[in-house]
């Protein structure tokens, strides 16, 4: 495992932040860490990190304790709105970071290539755009090939292009076996872009699991947006017994037992329905289901 | 030893590029020159050299200023770094916290000794250039530099201290300030008044020795002066402090860089980004 967490807890005064979190991130393998504000997402990672400590429980990145020397080695970091000095350019800021790791600063042009900022790389930080600083924290995570990367809503402030961009890079990252420890708030995105999701709700792991796997336990209902032909919505609704929520569409609710049958009855109303349209629960359903559990 | 030098020289581009270098320069030649040009009337009279005279000047100046721009290059060192947000991404690189505090040392070391270099060598040419038994001062002049950079860097090591504990550039810009006047300013009026009101008691036989040695501007004040030639120029404590033997003066000044080096290495020790 490259990252086992057992345990773990945190207190700030008589404040439980993180009350016996428990997981494992293997090699290669994508995991995804949802939660509200202040759910303890970030102070989790930071003491992954080494840079905050834990009061119980133990944390171990490759067999190393978080924060030691040889940890760090092998472990890169992003955090939401990376900032850098200002005065630097991008080109001299990787350059500081390679040889903080040891590495040649040379590579530091391809590793500004690499995430797109080639043509900045000798201009100053301090002109860069919110994003444009995102990517040199993503070309400071690349360094040396790290075994484990923690990314702190690392996509916060980047356009849906320099996401998917982003999003390539981790692939790849993953495929070479890093393992990926990523917090986000954008719920869609991390839904096809991760193998396991882990929810902390009030500092309580409320859930571990693969999408799949949570969408079958949560059984949340499914959704069925019927249309109907142009001044027909009430008799459709009252023949399917659903909701008539405007001039032509009708709302059903069902579980995922009945759904088959349901657009059985949908389709016997023959031409009175024009279109129909299945919403299963998106990960914001789950994502509150598990949320909400945790609370209660 | 290379991640100390990779912060020092990224360090070292920041204060070039925020002017740090550029004014620190130009205060210490700015004021120089001031001072040589105020210095150069009375020399005849009092029959030495006049480079001497200068570095008896430029002592003066010198515990006031070196001081004074340790200070404001160290201040943001590290409260900064907290308010920026780049201290905790730089501490999940494998550096150690001493390494850092080292690199920022180095380079704020180096800046201080560029302006002190040129602040003096322009007072030292100035003098040479009017009086041709200048020659004989310069191992004064060496000390002084020397010595400078000793006091440059125990005020850095004060300075980083006091950055890592405000963790806020504004708190600490008022912590090194406040401490700049207490130390510099107000520590030798209350030294002062406290031997006027003893009148020549224990306290003046005792004690007084003792603080005054005990504070690293006016050790190097002391120092400077005891073993230049130029004792009569030297003005305020320094008469009364004729008793304190050169050498106490030179371990006070010595030591001092390396306690406050190590204090703060210890502070930020304790600091969570």
């Amino acid at each position: 495992m490259c990252l086992t967490l057992s345990q773990v807890t945190k207190r700030y005064d008589d404040h439980t932040v993180l009350d016996a979190v428990g997981f494992d991130v293997a090699a290669g393998e994508r995991v995804a860490l949802l939660g509200h504000n202040g759910a303890g997402k970030s102070t989790l990672m930071k003491i992954i990190l080494g840079l905050v400590t834990a009061e119980g429980g133990t944390v171990s990145v490759h067999g190393l304790a978080p924060g030691s020397y040889r940890a760090r080695m092998q472990t890169a970091y992003l955090a939401e709105n990376a900032s850098f000095h200002p005065s630097l350019t991008g080109q001299e800021q990787l350059r500081y970071y390679l040889r903080l790791r040891g590495e040649d600063p040379r590579k530091a042009a391809s590793l500004l290539e690499r995430v797109g900022l080639g043509a900045a790389a000798n201009r100053r930080i301090g002109t860069y755009s919110k994003g444009m600083r995102q990517r040199v924290g993503m070309a400071q995570a690349l360094i040396g090939e790290p075994k484990l990367l923690i990314l702190d809503e690392p996509t916060s402030g980047l356009d849906p292009v320099s996401r998917r961009e982003f999003y390539v890079i981790l692939d790849e990252l993953a495929a070479q076996g890093t393992a990926i420890l990523l917090s986000s708030h954008a719920l869609t995105e991390v839904e096809a872009r991760t193998d396991r999701i882990v929810i902390l709700s009030s500092g309580v792991m409320v859930a571990n699991d693969t999408l799949a796997n949570l969408r079958q336990q949560a059984s949340l209902p499914i959704r069925l947006q019927v249309s109907a032909q142009r001044g027909k919505a009430d008799e459709v609704a009252q023949k399917l017994s659903g909701e008539r929520s405007n001039g032509v569409i009708v709302d059903l609710v069902c579980n995922s037992e009945q759904k088959l049958a349901r657009l059985g009855d949908i389709s016997a109303l023959g031409p009175l329905v024009d279109d129909v349209d299945v919403i299963p629960p998106s990960l914001e359903d789950i994502y509150s289901h598990f949320s909400k559990r945790g609370n209660a | 030893m290379n991640k100390v030098l990779a912060t020092a020289h990224s360090e070292f581009i920041i204060a070039l590029r925020n002017r740090w270098v550029a004014i620190s320069v130009a205060m210490m030649v700015l004021f120089s020159l001031v001072l040589s040009a105020a210095g150069s009337a009375p020399t005849g009279a009092v029959g030495v050299d006049k480079l001497s005279v200068t570095v008896a000047s430029l002592t003066s100046l010198a515990v006031y200023l070196v001081p004074l721009v340790a200070l404001l290059m160290s201040f943001d060192a590290i409260a900064g770094e907290i308010e920026r947000g780049t201290l905790s991404l730089v501490l999940t690189y494998p550096v150690a916290r001493g390494e850092l505090v080292l690199g920022k040392f180095i380079a704020h070391l180096a800046i201080l000794s560029i302006a002190v270099l040129a602040g003096y060598g322009i007072a030292a040419v100035a003098a040479i250039a009017t009086d041709p038994n200048a020659l004989v001062g310069i191992p004064a002049l060496f000390r002084l530099f020397w010595s400078s950079l000793l006091l440059g860097a125990t005020f850095l090591g004060i300075g980083y201290g006091i950055s890592a504990f405000a963790r806020r550039p504004g708190a600490a810009a008022g912590l090194v300030i406040g401490l700049w006047l207490v130390l510099i300013v107000l520590y030798d009026l209350g030294l002062l008044a406290a031997i006027v009101a003893d009148d020549g008691g224990t306290f003046t036989t005792h004690y007084f020795p003792w603080l005054l040695i005990g504070n690293p501007a006016d050790a190097f004040r002391i120092y400077n002066l005891a073993v230049s030639d130029a004792t009569a120029a030297a003005a305020g404590l320094t008469g009364a402090a004729n008793s304190i033997p050169a050498v106490h003066a030179l371990i006070s000044i010595l030591i001092w860089p390396v306690i406050a080096t190590i204090l703060a290495w210890q502070i930020f020790r304790r600091v969570t980004p």
